[in-house]
């Protein structure tokens, strides 16, 4: 079976550059691409074009459900299904069921968050094509990378080649799916 | 690795020139102030309880902007932040004006038979106020009084005259000296605003008392700082200062803590309401119940008749007004991105922070029955507050409003929200 095309993966060896080439790709139009560094270089999204991440409206859903879930589990115990008198105080006690309306609110805040934060990057994967090429093990060491995929609109093999390299990549490769 | 990488700073962006407005607002400023407290003083004449208690409000409130100067000071050095030294001076001016203070504490002594009147004129009988004596009594209370604000005084003067050195002299060995000195700065600090709000608020009722209240009134300083800050600095950028050195950067950073601590606040606020709340005993609950029921004093006993009073509608206001609404409306990063939006919560904050002194202060007034404003409020509020913003702005002018040779200005410079 003929192997398909996963995308081209260039090399920089400098945070700078890599800064650079990635507002060239950017501004050259590329949508399903992605930089790859050791650590984080600050700017790098803006240079990226990122946009702002959805994470924080799914962690304040995910937070007032679960502090209007605690807060009503709470009312609803007490004042409907199974009203029952605590140190003579009335049934619908709200100051009694804010410690645990603020808990569940913040429990579930963090849980939307990590799990929101590993869903919109899409892991856990066990397997990712870029881990075909051996140079690329060197993204968590020393060298800086950008990944162009083939199901780009823009992508086109020699061209964008090309243009990588004409953006200052020491290296560029084309990587199978 | 910014996109837009900070020009140097001109000495027109940091230095208020000659014939700019900010030249007159310390005389404008500082005549309102002695008028408003001119003001004050002849209407004492008739009411001189209703000035004490008024006093107390106007004092404080703007106090505890200063207090949240010096300590967002102390916390900058001793996390040796980075991205807040461009607008350090803006608060490191706030914090010059606490010597200030020092002379406005001095007519609280004239409200000390009104507003202490509880221990200072305690019953043989009342064994719970005479087993406090060692604490509460006149010659040390003005003693401690007066050593708060020298304290907060030489605090302030030991970070402003440093900081001011260094841009001269641009030597590091200052920042080092400011962070060493920010360590037991803190803990000075924590202590003597603790000790200042239990002596001047907390003991207004002596047999009432809360180990929190420290840190509740040290909750509103910040609110206070932040809010003041946020507004100080738009007001320099409109004025055009600052324009190179604070960016929305900054402004987002002092909205985040803006917000936060209105969450703090509340957390404490609401620490408080409810272990009394659970507890229920009269004698810990009668802070409450002042401020929702109506009561009256029969000897040393509080009675409540359990009806309602205005200060109820004032308590709702202060919980919905300073954390249900700015809790979400400060939440989203647009909003703490967008100047005029978050001048407006800033604002808002600062209406807040002195419903919530005046709000801690009044009730405590026996013989004031329900909420009712008086003219004494006002003068009081304008007389403390042009004298507290004409020392600011006579400090500001003086020197740049920027540390220029702080080590950590081209971090601050650079600094970007992720």
């Amino acid at each position: 079976m003929a192997n398909k095309l996963y995308g081209a993966l260039a090399e920089f060896e400098t945070p700078h550059a890599i800064f650079e080439a990635c507002k060239k790709v950017r501004d050259a139009g590329f949508k399903y691409w992605d930089s790859h560094t050791p650590f984080p270089v600050h700017g790098l999204d803006g240079a990226m074009g990122m946009k702002r991440s959805k994470l924080p409206f799914i962690v304040l859903v995910m937070a007032l459900t679960g502090a209007i879930g605690g807060f009503g589990l709470q009312t609803w115990t007490s004042v409907v299904d199974y009203p029952w008198v605590v140190s003579g105080k009335p049934y619908f006690s709200w100051p009694a069921f804010i410690p645990v309306t603020f808990e569940l609110g913040v429990l579930f805040g963090a849980l939307g968050a990590v799990f929101g934060m590993l869903g919109l990057n899409k892991l856990p994967q066990l397997y990712h094509s870029l881990f075909r090429s051996k140079r690329f093990e060197r993204f968590s060491d020393d060298k800086f990378f950008i990944s162009i995929e083939e199901r780009d609109p823009k992508f086109d093999k020699a061209k964008t080649v090309a243009f990588l390299e004409e953006i200052g990549s020491t290296n560029v490769e084309l990587i199978d799916e | 690795m910014s996109e837009h990488q900070p020009a140097t700073i001109n000495d027109s962006d940091i230095r208020v020139p000659d014939g700019h407005a900010w030249n007159k607002l310390p005389a404008i400023l500082g005549g309102v102030g002695l008028i408003g407290l001119a003001a004050s003083f002849v209407l004492r004449g008739e009411h001189p309880e209703q000035f004490s208690f008024s006093y107390l409000v106007a004092f404080l409130y703007f106090l505890s902007i200063a207090l949240g100067g010096l300590f967002f000071i102390l916390i900058n050095f001793a996390s040796k932040a980075g991205w807040s030294i461009s607008v350090r001076r803006v608060a490191e001016n706030v914090m010059a004006t606490l010597p200030l203070f020092v002379l406005l504490a001095v007519p609280l002594f004239l409200g000390f038979e009104h507003l202490y009147h509880h221990w200072l004129h305690a019953s043989v009988e009342d064994v719970v106020v005479q087993g406090k004596k060692a604490w509460l009594n006149k010659s040390f209370f003005s003693v401690r009084t007066m050593v708060y604000v020298v304290i907060w005084a030489l605090l302030g003067l030991f970070y402003y005259s440093r900081s001011v050195k260094q841009d001269q002299s641009g030597e590091p060995k200052l920042t080092e000296a400011m962070q060493n000195m920010s360590y037991p700065g803190i803990a000075i600090f924590a202590i003597t605003t603790s000790f200042a709000a239990f002596d001047w608020i907390m003991s207004m009722d002596p047999h009432w008392y809360s180990t929190i209240y420290g840190v509740y009134f040290f909750a509103g300083c910040l609110i206070g700082i932040f809010a003041t800050m946020i507004l100080l600095t738009l007001l320099a950028k409109q004025s055009g200062l600052l324009k190179q050195a604070v960016n929305l950067e900054h402004f987002h950073d002092l909205g985040k803590l803006l917000f936060a601590f209105t969450v703090f606040w509340a957390y404490i606020a609401f620490s408080q309401f409810m272990l009394y709340w659970y507890g229920n005993i009269p004698e810990e609950t009668a802070f409450f119940a002042k401020r929702w029921y109506v009561v009256h004093h029969e000897g040393t006993a509080l009675i409540n008749t359990f009806q309602t009073s205005s200060w109820a509608t004032i308590s709702v206001i202060l919980g919905v007004g300073h954390f249900v609404v700015p809790f979400f409306f400060l939440m989203p990063r647009t909003i703490k991105r967008k100047p005029a939006f978050l001048a407006f919560g800033a604002i808002w904050m600062l209406a807040m922070h002195l419903v919530d002194i005046y709000w801690l202060v009044m009730p405590e007034n026996p013989h004031m029955h329900g909420f009712h404003l008086t003219l004494l409020d006002l003068t009081t509020w304008v007389g403390v507050g042009g004298l507290f913003l004409g020392a600011f702005f006579w400090v500001a002018r003086r020197q740049a409003l920027v540390p220029l040779k702080d080590p950590r200005l081209p971090e601050s410079l650079r600094f970007e929200n992720f």
